[in-house]
């Protein structure tokens, strides 16, 4: 029962984790259908942004319990920042060109950054321990498990409610539907789109590095740290349905609790069972668990 | 006209007396990617320290002739991030365009393996100086290829060796190690190791997380339930510090023994995070491990002064790789009556040799001489007044933790290696 429970809460964390760094890039491709290869760039960013800002106001002696808005604020600070430029100076450029091509060029952007990086922060490890211990820890089925995770959860819960929030009670999510069912005849009611493409890029971005800020105490922050993520993040959003919000939360929760349950009963295929669980998923949804019937258009 | 012919004449001749005068070492090794920060560029550092040092003369003896032998040495630096097919076309640039004179490199096994037969190919003296795989000359048979650090074996078969001194009363086992040759060799041979000092050994989980995964929540989890009395980990990397970072709060190094055997390089850098009583490997008698000699006195000090920070265990390899060259080549080079020795004299010289340097004495005794044998050593972290010490620090002599001549390690460990 004991470690039923663990299975239960190790889940629960890594879902979480998975959800918040998967969110943005089904958001992206769900407004602008663009595959978006510098999701992990962005992560990689905001955990790198969250090292040094969160070093910096830890190494001054301000108070530890404030790190926590500083990892926040590092991630608006460097998506606000970064996603604009690249939107306006590259992407928008590009939209009318194929996805294919489209995604290529993100790749090839997610290439530059990790050399950016690598130039603004060189190949040394960064560290941030202290918030991850700050908060204790609770226990659970005899196992302890840092209070820090709980922040995940709380991240991915807010992102993903907010989110559907935001969507579906506001005037601009009302408009941002209309932009994702058809942007063409939303320009042509008067829908800024281009506008829209902007603020979505940047804050499916800000998604990824709040990721990637909030991962950043538990890891040591190197060089390749997006690498990673994109490929899970891909999986979680191959299962859900690419552009869908509950099918990201629902692919998030079946890959974390599929390893969860494989770690704890079957370590030798953790490796094997998510990849397993996403071509099963597309053998019998090839569009996803949520993928949506889509209007043709003649 | 005669005027430029002269000075063309004498470019000629300055550029064949500077060819003559300096001796193109080609190093590879990490300079991006996860494996730079802990490996890559320790190791670069070394080398650069190094070939400055000896360029300049005045090491100890029997090093203080200036580079080898009186010729300088020219670092050509190659990364080693990419894929194995991307080194060996790098390898081929550095041998067929850059005209290297030797290369010292490589950190990983995968790519060992595939140099060795491109250098033999080539007919280019090639020393690895990191990477671990005993298959090199295990299933092979080289001329110009050699190792002048230790096996992976030694490393785990030291592990074992540790736990059942330190922890005699060990009645289960547990392994963390990613899944990729070197984690599940590391595993298997540590496992195998302990099933001859400790036959009815219970092993409680083998976790095998991705490379580069990053989060082990769920594993530490699994760990801490199945309350093994030994952990074992060959991580490395940000795998290494992420394993310490979210072991520690959770008190997975306090509920049981646990042996990481690269430890060594996350030290310096989470020296507040590691609990004591972690067991540290550092591949070998390097870094805090190093005996008290003066190469250790002149290497230390030399790095230290460059690059204001501790050597690891990488940087001891790279270094001791480099001097095992240069000894071989002044041996080489006295038998040639002075003369610049070929690639095939360099590797007479260094086969079967005997040479010391920071981490102690180093001996091609195994590969048919082409590999080297050295002692081991593990001890148990201490946070002393803000430092991280080790302690309870046990050394094992080479013998006792390589496999002899012609025998396989796997074999040697499963017949019950040297187990006395």
């Amino acid at each position: 029962m004991d470690q039923l429970l663990s299975v239960g809460v190790d889940g629960v964390i890594y879902s979480a984790w998975l959800f918040t760094a998967a969110l943005g890039l089904t958001l992206i491709y769900g407004v602008m259908k663009i595959v978006n290869v510098t999701h992990g760039s962005f992560y990689a960013l905001g955990a790198y942004a969250a090292a040094s800002l969160t070093g910096a106001w830890l190494a001054r002696g301000y108070p530890p319990m404030l790190s926590y808005l500083v990892l926040l604020a590092a991630a608006l600070l460097v998506s606000v920042v970064v996603a604009p430029l690249i939107e306006r100076a590259i992407l928008r450029y590009m939209y009318a060109k194929d996805e294919v091509v489209i995604l290529l060029i993100t790749y090839a952007l997610f290439l530059v950054l990790e050399d950016v990086i690598k130039l603004v922060w060189g190949v040394n490890p960064y560290y941030i321990a202290q918030p991850y211990a700050l908060l204790g820890s609770f226990t659970v089925g005899g196992l302890a498990h840092p209070t820090y995770n709980l922040i995940l959860v709380v991240l991915a819960l807010v992102s993903g409610l907010g989110l559907a929030w935001m969507l579906n009670r506001t005037r601009v999510g009302k408009l941002l539907l209309a932009v994702i069912h058809d942007p063409e005849v939303s320009r042509a009611m008067g829908i800024n789109v281009n506008r829209y493409y902007l603020v979505t890029f940047t804050f499916g971005s800000m998604l990824a590095a709040l990721a990637g800020a909030f991962t950043a105490p538990t890891v040591s922050v190197v060089p390749g740290l997006g690498v990673e993520i994109i490929v899970l993040s891909f999986a979680v959003v191959v299962i859900g349905g690419l552009g869908s919000l509950p099918g990201a939360a629902l692919g998030a929760v079946i890959v974390g609790m599929v390893r969860s349950l494989s770690v704890h009963y079957m370590p030798q295929v953790e490796l094997f069972v998510i990849y397993f669980v996403m071509a099963m998923v597309l053998a019998f949804r090839p569009r996803g668990l949520f993928s949506l019937a889509e209007p043709r258009k003649i | 006209m005669k005027k430029l012919l002269a000075a063309l004449a004498a470019a000629a001749l300055a550029h064949g007396a500077y060819a003559q005068n300096t001796i193109k070492v080609g190093v590879v090794t990490f300079l991006s990617g996860p494996a730079a920060a802990p490996f890559g560029v320790p190791a670069r550092n070394a080398a650069e320290f190094v070939a400055e040092a000896l360029n300049k003369g005045g090491a100890p003896k029997p090093y203080e002739k200036r580079g080898f032998g009186g010729a300088n040495l020219e670092l050509v630096f190659v990364d080693e991030a990419g894929s194995t097919t991307t080194q060996v076309t790098e390898y081929r640039n550095l041998v067929q365009r850059a005209n290297v004179d030797l290369v010292i490199g490589y950190v990983s096994s995968g790519n060992c393996l595939a140099i060795a037969p491109v250098a033999e190919e080539l007919k280019k003296l090639t020393n690895f100086f990191d990477c671990g795989t005993p298959r090199i000359f295990e299933d092979a048979s080289y001329n110009y290829v050699f190792r002048t650090s230790p096996t992976a074996t030694m490393d785990s078969v030291g592990a074992a060796l540790y736990v059942r001194d330190a922890k005699p009363s060990v009645k289960s086992i547990a392994g963390i190690n990613q899944n990729y040759a070197w984690g599940q060799d590391s595993w298997g041979d540590f496992e195998a190791a302990m099933k001859v000092l400790v036959p009815n050994v219970e092993v409680k989980t083998s976790q095998m997380p991705k490379l580069f995964a990053g989060q082990y929540n769920a594993e530490i989890s699994a760990l801490l339930s199945a309350k093994p009395d030994v952990i074992h980990s060959s991580f490395w990397n940000g795998d290494l510090e992420a394993l310490i970072l979210q072991g520690g709060p959770r008190g997975l190094m306090k509920q049981s023994l646990t042996i990481l055997t690269t430890g060594e390089t996350a030290m310096h850098k989470l020296s507040a995070q590691i609990p004591d009583g972690t067991v540290l490997g550092a591949r070998g008698p390097f870094g805090p491990y190093a005996p008290k000699n003066s190469y250790n006195d002149w290497f230390l000090a030399g790095y230290v002064a460059k690059y204001k920070e501790q050597p690891n265990y990488a940087s001891y390899q790279m270094a001791q790789a480099f001097l095992g060259v240069k000894l071989a080549w002044e041996k080489a080079q006295d038998a040639n009556g002075g003369k610049r020795p070929t690639n095939e004299q360099v590797g007479a010289a260094l086969t079967g040799s005997t040479f010391e340097g920071p981490g102690g004495t180093v001996r091609m005794a195994i590969g048919k001489g082409h590999q080297a044998i050295m002692e081991t050593v593990y001890g148990q972290t201490k946070l002393d007044k803000g430092k991280l010490t080790v302690v309870n620090v046990k050394r094992y002599s080479a013998e006792q933790v390589n496999p002899p001549e012609g025998i396989k390690s796997a074999d040697w460990i499963k017949n019950g290696f040297k187990a006395k």
